[in-house]
């Protein structure tokens, strides 16, 4: 059965990637036509190749700016979310703490949350609470790389805590024997197993970050603005810039798809959300 | 035995993170729901009124159709793409030629972010400069219009879904499959079994757990929809798309009704956690039993 009609495959995989590309495509040729154009007879087929909305884009200042506090915001809130999922599965896995089980599933119910409701305490606490002097965390970068805990924190514990359970015990209890204290059974034993794990974890949660969009629209007016952000504000129900914002699209995939590219390999061994081995 | 304080130690940044971005602003919605608040309504200032925004609930019919809806969008997804998913999982366990290419082509819509998602599919369903009502129209003679038809708009949402999200089940349950041992299917095939009987005595016993975490956060993340939603329908035409999370989001913003928009994500919040928790609970039972005490 297996690896006897590798052409069927083939088809059915080049049928299954034109309907997945296509929508992708699309936005690539809306983004270079002209907006006078958009709306003759559709072609799939680019005739000819217009660059100027993403000159503009490219050109201005602000997006610019944003595009930068976006690769800021979504590393900070990767590299933080990971290493204190990493602690936090630690803990759970290997420490026998009263209730931990209900702390594990308590953090998932953060991610359950509608976004839309939490806007109003959390602008009320970023404006009013979170304070010293005149510096307050509404607008800025570090609230928005805390704030993305709430939905980052949870997926990453819940995907990196079957990789840690997965490590058998005795190898830590080998080396505690041997002698090792909890960091370094922590740095010589955990870490070099987990690292696939590890690794999707921090690719996942970049990307999420990097794709959060109602939060970033609430809780930040221009310092700490996110690309995804000001991709909106270029659709409005009036007119919309289609060509403008598409080419916006473009620019917020790309640096997501050239991450994922080079890990990719790694995503199939390390996506273990919740999942359970024996 | 080591001392558990390490343990409680680790978990400390954790938990004063979610505590602070999680519990303080629940508390705060809470708090609001008992309350009838609206900033820019005739009476601005926050009063106590009991219960009343819950029992307005009951009888909110905009809010039970859109429960109705949202159950509806949360199950044809995450039932087709838990389908899909698979199939397109066991496709992947065969060898052939360009495997990874396709593989890494299949998770391309996963890292796409959803309000581009939402724009990508209005860019190709309006009817003025969209594709697909142009080829739909040329070939068929039949006229899309997601503005005006319901099903259409409530189909295309879920299509959308579908596109998006499939990817995540194919690759879980594609890490579930290349885990799982060869002994079970020799055997299984060494008896005679058809395929029919091994993948529903042998491959589904063991991928169960897998398929029960991916239904989980598929199922989680489908009842808080709202980017792409918005940007393909704006929740219309009429209510046909206005689900969960466009719904409130209408309350609290273009209203400002705070108080009943609290009230209302109390109880969505409620819903979803105990629909998950049932889920959870499946989960974890079956663990239970299969590891020896």
């Amino acid at each position: 059965m297996r690896a006897n009609r590798p052409v069927f495959s083939i088809l059915l995989w080049t049928l299954l990637s034109l309907l997945t590309l296509f929508p992708i495509y699309w936005l690539f040729v809306i983004s270079v036509k002209p907006a006078v154009e958009l709306f003759t007879t559709p072609s799939v087929l680019l005739e000819t190749v217009y660059w100027k909305n993403y000159v503009k884009v490219l050109g201005d200042d602000t997006l610019r700016r944003y595009m930068f506090n976006s690769i800021v915001i979504s590393t900070g809130n990767a590299v933080l979310v990971t290493v204190l999922a990493f602690m936090a599965c630690y803990a759970l896995s290997r420490f026998d703490l009263a209730g931990k089980e209900n702390i594990f599933f308590w953090t998932i119910t953060n991610r359950m949350a509608p976004a839309a409701v939490f806007l109003l305490p959390f602008f009320l606490l970023f404006t009013q609470v979170f304070t010293i002097g005149e510096w307050k965390l509404y607008d800025t970068r570090t609230g928005m790389i805390l704030l993305y805990c709430t939905f980052n924190l949870p997926f990453a514990i819940w995907t990196l805590r079957p990789t840690i359970d997965a490590i058998p015990r005795e190898l830590d209890e080998a080396a505690t024997v041997d002698g090792a204290t909890t960091w370094q059974v922590i740095r010589e034993v955990i870490f070099p197993l987990a690292r696939p794990g590890l690794a999707v974890t921090l690719i996942l949660t970049w990307v999420f970050a990097w794709n959060e969009f109602l939060l970033a629209a609430t809780l930040t007016s221009f310092n700490a603005r996110t690309i995804t952000t000001g991709l909106s504000e270029y659709v409005t129900t009036t007119g919309t810039e289609w060509g403008t914002m598409a080419s916006i699209a473009i620019i917020t995939l790309v640096p997501a798809l050239l991450i994922f590219s080079v890990v990719q390999r790694h995503i199939v061994a390390g996506l273990t959300f919740g999942a359970v081995k024996e | 035995m080591r001392s558990n304080r390490v343990g409680w130690l680790m978990l400390a940044p954790t938990i004063a993170i979610l505590g602070i971005f999680g519990i303080v602003p629940f508390l705060y919605v809470l708090y609001v729901a008992f309350h009838q608040w609206n900033p820019f309504g005739a009476n601005p200032h926050m009063i106590y009124n009991g219960a009343d925004n819950f029992r307005r609930l009951v009888f909110d019919n905009e809010f039970l159709t859109s429960i109705a809806f949202t159950l509806k969008f949360a199950f044809f997804a995450v039932v087709s793409e838990v389908i899909l998913g698979y199939l397109l999982a066991q496709l992947f366990m065969r060898e052939f030629p360009g495997r990874g290419l396709f593989r890494t082509i299949h998770t391309l819509p996963l890292i796409v972010a959803p309000i581009v998602v939402g724009s990508v599919w209005r860019l190709m369903t309006t009817p003025s400069i969209g594709i697909i009502p142009y080829l739909l129209k040329s070939w068929f003679g039949y006229d899309l219009n997601i503005g005006r038809d319901a099903t259409m708009a409530f189909a295309l949402t879920v299509i959308m879904d579908i596109w998006h999200w499939t990817p995540l089940v194919t690759l879980t349950l594609l890490a579930a499959l290349v885990s799982l041992p060869k002994e079970p299917f020799e055997q299984a095939q060494i008896d005679g079994a058809n395929r029919w009987q091994i993948f529903w005595h042998v491959t589904l016993p063991m991928i169960r757990p897998a398929i029960l975490a991916t239904v989980f956060i598929r199922l989680m993340d489908a009842l808080r929809t709202v980017d792409e939603v918005w940007m393909l329908t704006g929740g219309g035409p009429g209510a046909a798309t206005r689900y969960l999370g466009l719904h409130i989001w209408k309350i609290v913003f273009p209203k400002t009704d705070y108080g009943y928009g609290s009230a209302t994500s109390i109880i969505v919040l409620y819903l979803t956690l105990v629909m998950c928790w049932l889920l959870y609970v499946a989960l974890v039972a079956r663990r239970d039993q299969k590891r020896p005490s």
